[in-house]
């Protein structure tokens, strides 16, 4: 859903003014909405079932480093729609979900406050899309090169296809 | 015994709380067109900063009204420069070559209380359609606000052609709110 929303956003912005630009925005913010709602239940989720310790063959440095970016994650699976939907009210184009239940404006319109946070949202984004990265890779190292139960513990899934 | 009475009557009479007066002048600065469209269901609100109107109106002989309205619809605002220069293209207003939209009364009828409705005619991008809108009247000091609304099939008056016709993206249906703030004649 991040993947499709993001690509979306970045593709929607440079289009002419059009009725399909119109759509893709809409689509856009209704994924964003949709994807705050799932962080919101998975938040609730990780707090509720903490996530088991790594194995202690895992170094100290590598410990805080994962904890720290996953913590990050987190607050980037929240900061990046509520950036999008304070952008939106900022510029005047109230958020609508699926066209039918409006959401409240978080400002006033403000055409420079929304310059800064259209600004907000891409810088976000980049840096959610560079933890995400890091964290495939981290994943794909303990699972190669550590030959640990890292990745089975996150795909419960790929252990099953053993 | 008639005369102190008369006196006082005279007297009183302009102090009386008047109601509502002919109103044969608009005071712009108090007077407003504002819309609002949809779009993907998200409202798209905005004004039309110039306009002039020729209003002679008394509440007390409504059927004897008339009202001309001429839009200058260069000066539609929504507050959003991108949508703006849009809507004065030719697929929507066309605003080169259709500078005004022109509104020209028919009937003005009482609707009973301080509610009246206005028929006309109203003409944007060279088509003209009957149309007809509810508005009261109510006192503000010396002034009288008429206020209404209507509802327009943008469609009718080809506002949003080619691909901009559909109207899943952009609803058909906008909402037209006036106001004008009447001061008699000096």
């Amino acid at each position: 859903m991040i993947l499709c929303s993001a690509t979306l956003g970045l593709y929607m912005v440079d289009l002419q003014l059009s009725p399909a630009k119109l759509k893709l925005y809409s689509w856009h913010k209704w994924l964003g909405v949709t994807i705050f709602l799932v962080a919101v239940v998975r938040l609730g989720w990780r707090l509720t079932h903490p996530a088991p310790a790594l194995p202690a063959t895992v170094p100290a440095w590598q410990q805080r480093s994962a904890a720290l970016t996953h913590a990050l994650l987190y607050v980037l699976l929240f900061a990046v729609p509520l950036s999008g939907w304070l952008m939106s009210s900022a510029l005047g184009v109230q958020v609508v979900y699926f066209g039918v239940l409006p959401l409240p404006d978080l400002v006033e319109k403000d055409k420079v406050l929304g310059e800064q946070l259209k600004l907000a949202h891409f810088s976000l984004n980049v840096t959610l899309l560079v933890l995400v990265v890091l964290h495939v890779a981290a994943a794909l190292k303990h699972h190669f090169l550590d030959r640990d139960e890292v990745l089975h513990r996150m795909l419960p899934a790929v252990r099953s296809l053993r | 015994m008639l005369r102190p009475l008369l006196c006082l009557l005279l007297v009183l009479v302009p102090a009386l709380p008047a109601g509502a007066q002919r109103i044969t002048a608009i005071d712009y600065g108090r007077s407003e067109i504002r819309f609002v469209g949809k779009q993907m269901g998200v409202p798209a609100e905005g004004r039309f900063g110039k306009f002039s109107a020729q209003v002679d109106f008394d509440p007390a002989q409504p059927a004897a009204g008339t009202a001309a309205v001429e839009i200058d619809l260069s000066s539609f605002d929504t507050g959003t420069p991108e949508a703006d220069t849009e809507v004065k293209r030719k697929p929507w207003l066309n605003v080169a070559v259709f500078p005004t939209a022109t509104f020209v009364s028919t009937a003005i009828k009482p609707l009973g209380g301080n509610r009246y409705e206005v028929a006309g005619k109203l003409t944007i991008k060279g088509r003209t359609r009957e149309l007809t809108a509810p508005f009261t009247v109510r006192k503000d000091g010396a002034a009288s606000i008429l206020e209404g609304a209507f509802t327009l099939l943008r469609l009718q008056f080809g506002i949003g052609e080619g691909p901009w016709a559909d109207t899943e993206t952009v609803a058909d249906e906008v909402q037209v709110r006036f106001k004008l703030t009447g001061v008699p004649k000096n």
